[in-house]
C-alpha cells in the first residue's frame, strides 16, 4: 500500500474500523431482511466499502452528499447514526427519514445528506444545482455525487457533465465502477469502458483510482477537494471496484461466475486493509477483537432503538407533502367515497 | 362460457405474460425483446428468465441504461419495418422515455398526414404493494392514457396476460401494456383463446345493483370485494376496462344503465385521475340512470411511504369498496 498521505496508525485504524462498521452492520442487515424486519429492496455495498469511507475522510462537514438507493455505506461513514439509519430501515418514526423512505431513501439534512436517490442517474442533475447554489452563495462546501457505472449510460449523466464543466460547478462526480449494473456487465453497456475518458472528453479532470483500496481512495480525493475548491472547477474519479453480493434482495446472479466474485473477494477492501496492517505490526487479534465488539454492540443498540421505535399513526398519512402553510389547506387525509 | 374455456391451464400471470411473448418471438421474425437486464438477467420481475437462452442475444437485447435511447430505438425499429417489444422496467423510469413516446410514437402518424405508422409494444411494470417507497410505486396508466396516439393496455387477468400482447403486437400503432407488480406471482387460468378483442371492456361478473368499474391490480381486490356484498345482499357488476385508451364506453354505460350505482376503483390518486374521466364520461353520458353520485376509490394524495401499514392505507382496499357500497345502499334499504 503505498503511502501517499501522511497516515499515521490511528487513522488507518480508524478507517479500518468504519469500513467493518459498514460489513457488520449491512450483514446484519440482510439477516434482518430475512425476518422481514425490513422490507422492500435491499442494496448491499459490501465489497465497495473503501469508497465511502476514504472519500468521507476527505471532506468538511459543511460538503453536501448525494448518493444513490445503495447509500448504507455513505450514510454511515458521513456519520449519520448506525441507530437513525436502522431504524429508517424499520419504517420507524425514529428513522433519519422518519420511516417514510426506508433502506433506499436516507436523508439528513444536518449531515447535508441529500439521499438516497433511487432512480438511476437521477442524482447527478441534483448534484450539479446544490454546486451551482454553493457556487452563488459564496459558501467553500462542495458538492460529492455517488453514482454506479450504469448510471454513465443515461442521458442524466451526460448533460452533468456538461453542465458542470461550462458553468464550473464544484462538484465532485464519483463512479462506483463495480463492473455490473444490476445484470449488465459494463463491456455489455459501454461502448468506451473507460469511465474516466467519458468525463475528460468533456474537459473535466477525471482519474481512476483502485476503489478496494481505502488508502488510494482517501488520497486521490483530498486532491480532488483541493483542486474543487481552489478552482471552483468539478473534478470526477471513477473508482473501481466490485459488490460481492447480488445487485439486492432478489438476484440469482446468474449472469456472473463464483470464481470471478471469490477472485475479488481476495482483494476485498476490509482484508486488504487488515493484512497490511497486521504485515506491518500495527494491529494484531487483539486490538481486532475490541473494534468488532465495539462494532457489533453498537449494532446491537441500533436493533433496540429501531425495535423501540414507533410506527406513524395512518392519520398522519399525507404529512409532509408540502411545506406547513399549503398543507393545512390541502393535506387532509381522503377518506375516499361520499363526502 | 364458451369452449375454449374448457382447456384452460393454470399457471402464474408472470409464466402467461413470457408466454405470450414466446409466441410474438415464435410468430413473427421481425419481433424482438428489448430492455435493460431482459436477457442475462431474465427480467428485473423474471418475466423473461430463459428467453436468451433459447432465442439468443439477436432476439433478446439487453440495453444499457438508457430508457429514453432505447424506447426510441424501439419506435425507430417500428417505423423501420420491425415488430418490437420494448421492456421498460417499470412505469417510474418510463418518465424517462416519455418524449419519445409521446412526443415521436404517439405523433409520428398524425405529424406525417397519415404516411407512417409506428407498430411498437411498450411493456412496463407498473403498481405499489411491494414497499418500494415513493419513486418505486407508481401507477401512472392515466398519464398514458391522456394521450392521442397511444393505445393503453392494462391486463387484469392472466388469460389478458396471455393473450393480449399478440392482439397488441398485430396493431399498426403504439400500444403500452401494463403489468402490475401485485398480479406476478398469482396463479389463474389461460383459456386457448383470448376471450375478446383488445379494446373491449369485460364484465368480470354480472350483477344488478351496482357497478364496479376497475381494471389492472385493483381487479383482485374487486372481486374479493364483490364476493363479501354479495353476502351482505348486494348484487355487483364488476366490470374489467382492459383497455384504458380508447375506452369502451358502451360496455361501462351499459352496465351504467343496468345497475344505476357505481364506484370506480383506481390505484391512481384521485387528482386527475383516470376514474375522474371514467366519471365524467358516465356523467355526460348516463346522468338520467344514476340513483346515487359516482363514486371514485383511489391512492391518497401522497407519494407511497415505505412502511406497510401506510402503503396499504394509501392504496384503494377490500373493506374501503365495501363500506363505500353500502354507504350508497343506505338511504335506500
Ligand atoms: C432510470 C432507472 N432505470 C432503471 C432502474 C432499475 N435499476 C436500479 S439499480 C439498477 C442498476 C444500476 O447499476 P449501477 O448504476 O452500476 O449501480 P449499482 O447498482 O451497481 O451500484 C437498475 C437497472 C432505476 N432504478 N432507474
Amino acid at each position: 500500500m503505498n503511502d501517499k498521505l501522511h497516515l499515521d496508525k490511528a487513522h488507518l485504524l480508524e478507517q479500518l474500523k468504519q469500513m467493518l462498521r459498514i460489513r457488520l452492520f449491512e450483514e446484519k442487515c440482510a439477516e434482518l431482511y430475512t425476518q422481514e424486519k425490513i422490507r422492500g429492496f435491499l442494496h448491499l455495498y459490501i465489497g465497495e466499502e473503501a469508497i465511502a469511507v476514504g472519500v468521507m475522510a476527505a471532506l468538511s462537514p459543511q460538503d453536501e452528499i448525494v448518493a444513490t438507493y445503495r447509500e448504507h455505506g455513505h450514510a454511515l461513514a458521513r456519520g449519520l447514526s448506525m441507530k437513525s439509519v436502522l431504524a429508517e430501515m424499520y419504517g420507524r418514526t425514529n428513522g433519519c427519514s422518519k420511516g417514510r423512505g426506508g433502506s433506499m431513501h436516507l436523508f439528513d439534512k444536518k449531515q447535508h445528506f441529500y439521499g438516497g436517490n433511487a432512480i438511476v442517474g437521477g442524482g447527478l442533475p441534483l448534484a450539479a444545482g446544490l454546486a451551482l447554489a454553493n457556487k452563488k452563495l459564496k459558501k467553500t462546501a462542495i458538492t460529492v455525487c455517488f453514482f454506479g457505472e450504469g448510471a454513465v449510460a443515461e442521458g442524466e449523466f451526460h448533460e452533468s457533465m456538461n453542465l458542470a464543466v461550462l458553468w464550473q460547478l464544484p462538484v465532485l462526480f464519483i463512479c462506483e465502477n463495480n463492473r455490473y449494473a444490476m445484470g449488465t456487465a459494463l463491456a455489455l453497456s459501454e461502448s468506451e469502458i473507460n469511465i474516466a475518458k467519458k468525463a475528460q472528453s468533456y474537459g473535466m479532470t477525471a482519474v481512476q483510482v483502485d476503489g478496494m483500496n481505502v488508502v488510494n481512495v482517501e488520497a486521490v480525493t483530498t486532491k480532488a477537494v483541493e483542486h474543487i475548491r481552489t478552482h471552483q472547477q468539478p473534478y470526477f474519479l471513477e473508482c473501481k471496484s466490485y459488490r460481492f453480493r447480488g445487485h439486492s434482495s432478489f438476484d440469482g446472479q446468474l449472469y456472473r461466475d463464483k470464481e470471478e466474485v471469490e477472485q475479488w473477494k481476495k482483494h476485498g477492501p476490509v482484508m486488504q486493509l487488515k493484512r497490511w496492517l497486521i504485515q506491518n505490526h500495527q494491529l494484531n487479534e487483539k486490538d481486532l477483537n475490541v473494534i468488532e465488539s465495539q462494532i457489533k454492540q453498537e449494532i446491537v443498540e441500533a436493533i433496540n432503538f429501531a425495535e423501540q421505535g414507533l410506527w406513524e399513526p395512518v392519520a398522519d398519512l399525507c404529512k409532509d407533502v408540502y411545506s406547513p402553510s399549503i398543507q393545512k389547506i390541502n393535506g387532509k387525509a381522503d377518506q375516499g367515497g361520499l363526502a | 362460457m364458451s369452449e375454449h374455456r374448457n382447456n384452460s391451464q393454470k399457471m402464474t400471470y408472470r409464466e402467461a405474460l413470457r408466454a405470450g411473448i414466446e409466441q410474438c418471438l415464435n410468430d413473427d421474425e421481425r419481433t424482438f425483446l428489448m430492455g435493460e437486464d431482459v436477457g442475462r438477467y431474465g427480467g428485473c420481475y423474471g418475466v423473461s428468465k430463459g428467453l436468451f437462452e433459447h432465442y439468443g442475444a439477436e432476439r433478446i437485447i439487453d440495453t444499457p441504461l438508457c430508457e429514453s435511447g432505447f424506447v426510441g430505438v424501439g419506435i425507430g425499429a417500428a417505423l423501420g419495418g420491425m415488430r418490437p417489444i420494448v421492456e421498460v422496467m417499470t412505469v417510474n423510469f418510463s418518465l424517462l422515455a416519455m418524449d419519445q413516446i409521446v412526443n415521436s410514437a404517439a405523433t409520428l402518424r398524425h405529424m406525417s398526414g397519415g404516411q407512417l405508422n409506428v407498430p411498437v409494444v411498450i411493456r412496463m411494470a407498473c403498481g405499489a404493494g411491494l414497499q418500494l417507497a415513493a419513486q418505486h410505486s407508481h401507477s401512472w396508466e392515466n398519464l398514458y392514457a391522456h394521450i392521442p396516439g397511444l393505445k393503453v393496455l392494462s391486463p387484469a387477468t392472466h388469460n389478458d396476460a396471455r393473450y393480449m400482447l399478440l392482439q397488441a403486437i398485430k396493431d399498426l400503432d403504439p400500444v403500452i401494456i401494463f403489468e402490475h407488480v401485485m398480479l406476478l406471482n398469482n396463479q389463474g387460468e389461460v383459456f386457448s383463446e383470448p376471450e375478446a378483442d383488445m379494446e373491449k371492456a369485460l364484465v368480470r361478473k354480472q350483477g344488478r345493483d351496482i357497478t364496479l368499474l376497475t381494471y389492472g391490480g385493483s381487479l383482485p381486490k374487486v372481486l374479493m370485494a364483490a364476493a363479501e356484498l354479495e353476502a351482505l345482499n348486494i348484487n355487483v357488476e364488476v366490470v374489467d376496462l382492459r383497455c384504458l385508451r380508447p375506452l369502451d364506453t358502451s360496455t361501462i354505460l351499459a352496465s351504467v344503465k343496468k345497475t344505476h350505482r357505481v364506484i370506480i376503483i383506481d390505484e391512481g390518486w384521485k387528482t386527475g385521475s383516470l376514474a375522474g374521466e371514467l366519471s365524467a364520461i358516465i356523467m355526460e353520458q348516463a346522468f338520467w340512470y344514476l340513483d346515487a353520485p359516482v363514486q371514485r376509490i383511489c391512492t391518497q394524495e401522497v407519494p407511497i411511504p415505505y412502511p406497510s401499514h401506510l402503503e396499504q392505507a394509501a392504496l384503494p382496499q377490500v373493506e374501503k369498496i365495501i363500506s363505500c357500497a353500502q354507504r350508497l345502499f343506505e338511504g335506500k334499504q
